[in-house]
């Protein structure tokens, strides 16, 4: 492991908060307020880490369990993704299959975490959490095979070196269909506009955020801090399969990979600006339309 | 030119798609008038010579139809009745985009078949042409709104005029006008027929018109 | 050889003292378990032997029957269907001996040890079995003595019904396999297995294509593909629990087995094989996991799953049928490898979970998902174990679940990194497929045991339960276990498989060696990944016990919405949570919903349920039955059950042959 990939490996841990401030700020400039700062993030986690908690009498030990492998699932997936064409701190073959289903684990025991407090909100919330990711799932791992199959490799960090602007001009239709069905991905499984809204209070439309409800504390920074990661690991695979900057020097790669993530948030905020939530029962069609853009990539790449 | 060409012809797959899954009548108009933009470009760009005053003129005319008189048209229909605004599918969304996407794979089974055309521009224009054609069929008889039926014909004659400029380039003209006149036409007396039955039976669902036999 | 010899002949031997000694049904009961489990471990270390060593062991004696040989032999393809058989079989025969504690029948229970020990003997002879007409022996055997023992409780209707729907279906499948064994004697001269496989090279398309279908229509009644598994979610439920467990984990992979050994004797496989198989997996396991997800019944539920897993098994053989039609070497073998691990890791998963349904059964008294909840705290073992089950269903590192589907995506990556067009499109199908079941199996899986073990009670029956007996939670802990070991040691397991991927593929074991040797690397590394994450969880579990030292850590009600008077009964139900998936999927859609709403000022009860059939029985067998039935009640006409009529028509036939002879 070399300073460039230890520098790729601590970027998300350190700089994954700031862009959910871009989001807000972003938001905030649309909406014609001042908003909050861009480094809110950090200070909500570092109020969240000194307060004490308050358990639920229904609880037990899988609610205390759920937020701590939740966090450990997504630093590991942080790991595995590369950053700026630089090589991910750990690459293996086929090390997308894991990276795909350490986010299943994560959801798996944000679920049962969810179910442990016996609340209606919150089942039915992780009732919808798993009904969508089952079909985000398919379009996340179809989409990856389509730059799999584009590059000749199967490893995140193979995959992405495989990939410049000059692909553009063989395979263009590709990548911006992968890129279409990763952006659908990408605002699910972070619950964002138009698949879930963060900023809802009514608990009755909320999917992500009625599953932490009960939690406070150390508890709920871990969940905080764990999904700017999932923002930032998830919208990592977007840009390089988006904006594959490659100029030879690993320095500029990873500063126009930063200024990406960085229009990442304001194309993200622009959305939640300019769209409402879809209803319910629509989401699944915009998820299956993911799965087809996906298939339609691949169908693109046989011929 | 064949990577400009391969993404109007993905922009045709997507509008379709999208089409077979929007479920405002509304939505799915303005899909249509998307594909008939895409379609104007199309003809500027497969021209050999460049962009010539006749290219131009013709796809400046497919645009004003297929991308702004039609929808006008449609949408202003849609106003007038005062139905609700929904496709009303006898086969579901999600399972007609899946339908989509296997007559996708279908139309490109099918031209690998089929001999290779004279004068083909890239390996996608043909399954798309057939792909258009498909989807329209589809449209038109998996859907309850008489304007659904309307949108469907439009899609399976964009599929015929995408086979025409792509395919017949010697004499576009000719077929151009003669297509457009004939979806001018129809388009005409579809939507008049779509406001009568409206004003008569105070909805457009075709599926009940069958009352009226005997 | 010798080993599993003795093992075979103890649990006859032990089946034989039950029948003897069941005057006292107390010591038959314990002569049947003691037996059970002795024959099975001797079984599971001869299976070990064979696997490791890759030797081919046989025995042959004569047998006065026509076309019939004594011809028992144990290779490593044998031995990965050994292991788990008589390891299940030991684990769950100790399980049943508590389970079954106190029953009220205790000549039935002593009794239900005679045929677990010959269901088990079966099982074993119909993986040894190298000629057809001792494999079917063994089949039918086997097919008998899980009879009795799913109607087991035979005081039941529905338990007699499924008892029938299930010997129906087994002899269906037995009838396809008569007519292969026949066209594949007729050609090979012989019924020995080794014959077979060597005429099979020769064998004409015309009559290879029809063996393979009827080896998969037989086989795959068996194995439970959709639309034949209609049996598979009315004989589990019915059994008890310990029995559910070994016909679930082991008993269908039988099918998976006689498939393989039969594949190998039909010559190289043509392309659409693979096809056939690569689409049967991917409608068993979707279907199978949406029907599953539609049931409230905590057994029907995990029937349905296997229905699901023996897709996933499918999908990896088709995966490896595909590369192996069309050269892609190594594909096939991590289809193959995959395919195998999952039989393997089905079975230690799937016990785990029928035995944790059963402790749940046997304590709460209940089966139906939404009576129930908060279990964890109340059976711990059970609600820990089951966790670790259902974990490893899904699929989820570091579990061996996650092993056996890494591989078949390892193939299938494999396959469209650098394979021509057609295999592409098959490994693409494998990969959607299979994140679409991993998705939804997720779902299944939160949704029993976050409505089954977390929460409130739902009603009575999960307030007090017995909790499990230590003869119960030992097998559990067990299986636990080997989920986690085969997780956690899956660089070494994974190259164990060679020799049995060898046999599978028909080919010489150097190609199965090399493909997983590749697959080596990855695997340590998810092992690894899997370690540092253990290692990440607890240092952040360090670090909130150290921040919530030093502060107040409260306990109140969960949070309520305002709503002052909240009940257990307010909690989600397994209904409500998996009804937004089934909407996505209007093809499982055969729910019947039965409601009585409120009305009036001061509205009396109201209820809500909901129901989902199996769509293929309500639409398909039923009335295909029903019609058959009708058009065959006219020969019932004929039957008067007057005796001289009978003697009548006896005396006809003889005068019309008769007749006949001497033109």
């Amino acid at each position: 492991m070399n300073v460039l990939s230890l520098t790729t490996l601590l970027l998300p841990f350190v700089c994954a908060p700031a862009l959910l401030g871009i989001i807000n700020k972003t938001k905030a400039f649309f909406a014609g307020r001042k908003g909050v700062p861009v480094l809110q993030a950090y200070f909500e986690l570092w109020k969240l880490l000194h307060k004490g908690a308050v358990y639920s009498r229904t609880t037990t030990w899988v609610f205390r369990a759920g937020p701590m492998i939740g966090l450990a699932c997504v630093m590991l997936a942080a790991a595995l993704a590369p950053f700026g064409g630089v090589r991910s701190a750990i690459a293996f073959p086929c090390d997308l299959i894991l990276f795909a289903y350490l986010f299943g684990v994560m959801r798996f025991v944000t679920v049962l975490a969810a179910l442990d407090t016996g609340s209606s909100f919150e089942g039915m919330g992780a009732s919808r959490e798993v009904a969508f990711s089952a079909l985000a799932e398919p379009a996340l791992l179809v989409g990856l095979a389509a730059v799999a199959r584009l590059t000749g490799s199967c490893s995140l960090s193979d995959m992405f070196q495989g990939l410049s602007l000059g692909t553009y001009l063989h395979a263009g239709p590709v990548l911006v269909l992968v890129g279409g069905a990763l952006l659908i991905v990408f605002l699910t499984e972070n619950a964002r506009i138009p698949v879930d809204d963060p900023n809802t209070h009514l608990e009755l439309t909320m999917i992500h955020e009625v599953m932490v409800l009960d939690h406070s504390g150390p508890d709920f920074a871990f969940i905080l801090y764990g999904a700017a990661l999932k923002l930032w690991v998830l919208g990592s695979l977007l840009i390089h399969v988006v904006a594959p900057v490659r100029t030879g020097h690993a320095g500029l790669d990873i500063a126009a990979a930063l200024c990406a993530m960085a229009g990442l948030g304001v194309l993200v905020g622009i959305i939640e600006s300019c769209m409402a939530r879809l209803r319910l029962v629509r989401v699944p069609r915009l998820l299956m339309g993911a799965v087809v853009l996906s298939a339609l990539a691949f169908v693109l790449l046989l011929r | 030119m064949n990577t400009s060409i391969d993404i109007i012809m993905l922009v045709l797959i997507v509008t379709n798609l999208l089409l077979l899954g929007f479920s405002q009548l509304k939505s799915c108009i303005r899909t249509v008038a998307c594909q008939g933009i895409a379609l104007g470009v199309l003809s500027l760009l497969v021209n050999e010579d460049g962009f010539t005053v006749w290219s131009v003129v013709m796809s400046g005319v497919v645009i004003g139809l297929k991308g702004v008189i039609f929808p006008r048209l449609l949408l202003g229909a849609l106003r007038e009745t005062n139905a609700r605004h929904e496709v009303e599918p006898y086969i579901g969304h999600m399972a007609s985009t899946l339908a989509g996407f296997a007559a996708l794979a279908a139309s490109a089974w099918l031209c690998s078949r089929l001999p290779a055309f004279p004068g083909r521009v890239t390996p996608l224009v043909a399954p798309v042409a057939f792909f258009m054609v498909f989807v329209g069929l589809f449209v038109i008889v998996s859907r309850k709104k008489a304007i659904s039926q309307i949108l469907g014909y439009l899609v399976m004659e964009n599929g015929m005029y995408v086979f025409g400029v792509v395919i017949l380039r010697e004499m576009p003209l000719l077929v151009d006008l003669a297509v457009l006149l004939d979806a001018f036409a129809a388009v005409l007396v579809m939507g008049v027929a779509v406001y009568h039955i409206n004003r008569a039976f105070d909805h457009m669902d075709v599926d009940q018109l069958d009352t009226l036999k005997g | 050889m010798i080993l599993s010899l003795i093992s075979l002949a103890a649990l006859m031997l032990g089946g034989v003292l039950v029948v003897l000694t069941k005057g006292a049904p107390v010591w038959s009961a314990r002569a049947g378990v003691a037996s059970a489990v002795a024959g099975c471990v001797c079984g599971c270390i001869a299976g070990f032997q064979a696997l490791v060593g890759g030797r081919t062991e046989s025995l042959e004696i004569p047998w006065s029957v026509p076309g019939g040989a004594l011809h028992l032999a144990l290779d490593p393809l044998s031995a990965v269907f050994l292991i788990p058989i008589t390891g299940l079989g030991a684990l769950c025969a100790i399980y049943g001996a508590a389970y079954f504690q106190g029953h009220r029948d205790a000549k039935g229970v002593a009794l239900s040890w005679f045929h677990y020990n010959l269901l088990v003997a079966s099982m074993i002879g119909v993986v040894l079995a190298r000629n057809a007409l001792l494999f079917l022996v063994a089949w039918e055997t086997m097919a008998l003595a899980s009879f009795f023992l799913v109607s087991f409780e035979h005081g039941k209707a529905t338990v007699r019904t499924a008892g029938w729907i299930y010997l129906i279906a087994c002899h269906l499948g037995t009838a396809f396999l008569l007519a292969l064994f026949a066209i594949l004697g007729e050609r090979a001269g012989s019924l020995d297995f080794a014959a077979m496989a060597q005429s099979g090279a020769a064998l004409p398309a015309s009559v290879s294509r029809w063996a393979f279908v009827l080896a998969l229509l037989g086989f795959g009644t068996k194995a439970g593909y959709i639309p034949v598994h209609v049996w598979l979610p009315e004989a589990h439920p019915a059994a008890p629990s310990h029995v559910s467990a070994l016909m679930s984990g082991v008993m269908i992979k039988t099918g998976i087995y006689g498939l393989l050994r039969m594949l190998a004797c039909l010559g190289a496989p043509a392309p659409w094989w693979g096809w056939c198989l690569l689409g049967t997996g991917l409608v068993s396991g979707i279907l199978g996991v949406l029907f599953a997800l539609a049931q409230h019944d905590i057994k029907r539920l995990l029937a349905y799953h296997s229905v699901e897993n023996i897709g996933i098994i499918t999908i990896g053989l088709g995966v490896g049928c595909i590369g192996l039609s069309y050269g892609a070497q190594g594909v096939a073998v991590l289809g193959f490898a995959g395919a195998l691990l999952h039989v393997l890791n089905h079975a230690v998963f799937k016990g785990l979970l029928f035995l944790g349904a059963g402790a749940v059964l046997h304590g709460a008294g209940t089966g139906d998902i939404d009576h129930l909840g908060g279990l964890l705290k109340r059976m711990p073992v059970t609600g820990v174990t089951f966790l670790i089950g259902s974990a490893a269903i899904c699929g989820l590192p570091p579990l061996n679940g996650f092993v056996s589907e890494f591989l078949i995506y390892l193939g299938a990556f494999q396959g469209v990194a650098s394979s021509p067009g057609v295999v592409v499109a098959a490994c693409v199908a494998a990969i959607a497929g299979l994140a679409l079941i991993g998705g939804l199996a997720a779902a299944c899986f939160t949704k029993a045991f976050g409505v089954i073990f977390l929460g409130e009670p739902r009603s009575e029956h999960a307030v007090h339960p017995h909790p499990a007996s230590r003869g119960m939670r030992v097998p559990m802990l067990a299986l636990a276990a080997v989920c986690v070991l085969i997780g956690l040691s899956a660089p070494v397991v994974a190259p164990g498989l060679a020799n049995a991927v060898a046999g599978a593929m028909n080919t010489p074991p150097g190609a199965a060696r090399a493909g997983l040797n590749a697959a080596v690397s990855p695997l340590a590394w998810v092992v690894g990944v899997s370690a540092a994450g253990l290692a990440l969880i607890l240092v952040l579990a360090a670090l909130r016990k150290r921040l919530l030292a030093a502060r107040t850590v409260g306990a109140a009600g969960t949070w309520d919405c305002g709503y002052v008077r909240p009940t257990a009964r307010m909690q989600y139900t397994a209904s409500s949570f998996a009804q937004p998936v089934l909407d996505v999927f209007p093809l499982a859609r055969g729910t019947r919903y039965r409601q009585v709403q409120p009305a009036g000022v001061l509205p009396a009860p109201v209820s809500f349920s909901t129901e989902t059939k199996d769509l293929f029985r309500n639409r398909f067998y039923e009335p295909f039955f029903k019609r058959t039935a009708e058009v065959l009640s006219w020969f019932r006409r004929a039957q008067h059950g007057r005796v001289q009529l009978y003697v009548l028509y006896l005396a006809l036939a003889l005068i019309v042959l008769l007749v006949f002879g001497l033109k």
